[in-house]
């Protein structure tokens, strides 16, 4: 049981000391690999407490889509002539040390979880089936109003990128 | 009795944490960049929560929660970042006091 509490407790070292390097960077990438270091972090703390559907979401959405996202407009902005030696610059070997150790950490102990058999989750865990009976009962109004939302979010993404990439467009022309 | 060995306060203590190095983010930076990310660890950091509190009555509720605000993080993030783009072609920087002027 204390271990457990041990796990728990590095994890959240981690994603604050991961979040405070995020906020403090003032290159965008190196915030971005913080941020998702802390993203991962975050998802070991869900799988500590018994919600492993919420960790795999968090991943998968979170440090993996949103995180693209960010990184493709972060890109981007970066068109220019000097934009490879940038790049050179900023992905410097010494630049990966920080990160590198949060996520061996990270790797530890998921190998630790997943290896240790009667340490998985602590306490009784939300399963994704009693997840997904709630969500689309009770829930439903709730997931179609998500839904409304996302939609109008892709229109409007649509709309104001779209003048974006015609100008751009036309000032390579 | 609770359902997680985890005390459920120290969870809430990281989330109000996380909570409040986003918001001093989001006061602090100007890049605008920076700025949608401290509003992404507001946003975890009230998942967290949610988590917490689920897991600590062991109901799916808090995990429901949490699926709602991810789809609001990535309809945010969508728009968000469209707005990114168009500062960045208006004004060439990425500065929010940039776009201070609200004149048409």
């Amino acid at each position: 049981m204390s271990l457990e509490l041990a796990l728990f407790y590095l994890a959240a070292l981690v994603s604050l000391s991961a979040t405070v390097l995020t906020v403090t960077r003032t290159n965008a990438s190196h915030a971005l690999i913080y941020l998702i270091i802390s993203l991962l972090a975050v998802a070991l703390i869900f799988f500590l407490l018994g919600a492993p559907f919420a960790a795999a979401l968090e991943i998968v959405i979170y440090a993996g889509a949103i995180m693209v996202l960010f990184l493709f407009v972060v890109m981007m902005l970066n068109l220019g002539r000097e934009t490879v030696a940038q790049e050179r610059r900023w992905l410097a070997p010494k630049m990966w040390i920080g990160p590198g150790i949060f996520a061996a950490v990270l790797l530890l102990e998921l190998l630790y979880l997943i290896v240790g058999t009667e340490v998985v989750t602590s306490g009784k865990g939300v399963s994704p089936k009693e997840v997904g009976i709630e969500l689309f009962g009770p829930y439903l109004l709730a997931v179609e109003l998500a839904s409304i939302l996302l939609l109008a979010a892709l229109v409007g993404a649509f709309h104001l990128g779209r003048r974006y990439m015609r100008a751009r467009r036309e000032e390579i022309e | 009795m609770t359902a997680v060995s985890v005390p459920i306060e120290h969870v809430l203590v990281l989330a109000a944490a996380l909570f409040t190095i986003g918001l001093v983010g989001v006061l602090v930076r100007r890049n605008v960049i920076f700025l949608l990310m401290s509003l992404e660890i507001m946003m975890n950091a009230c998942g967290l929560a949610f988590i917490a509190a689920g897991a600590r009555w062991a109901e799916a509720d808090g995990q429901i929660m949490y699926m709602l605000i991810l789809a609001l993080a990535a309809a945010e993030v969508a728009v968000g970042l469209g707005l990114v783009l168009q500062l960045q072609r208006r004004f060439d920087n990425l500065d929010i006091d940039a776009a201070s002027e609200l004149a048409g």
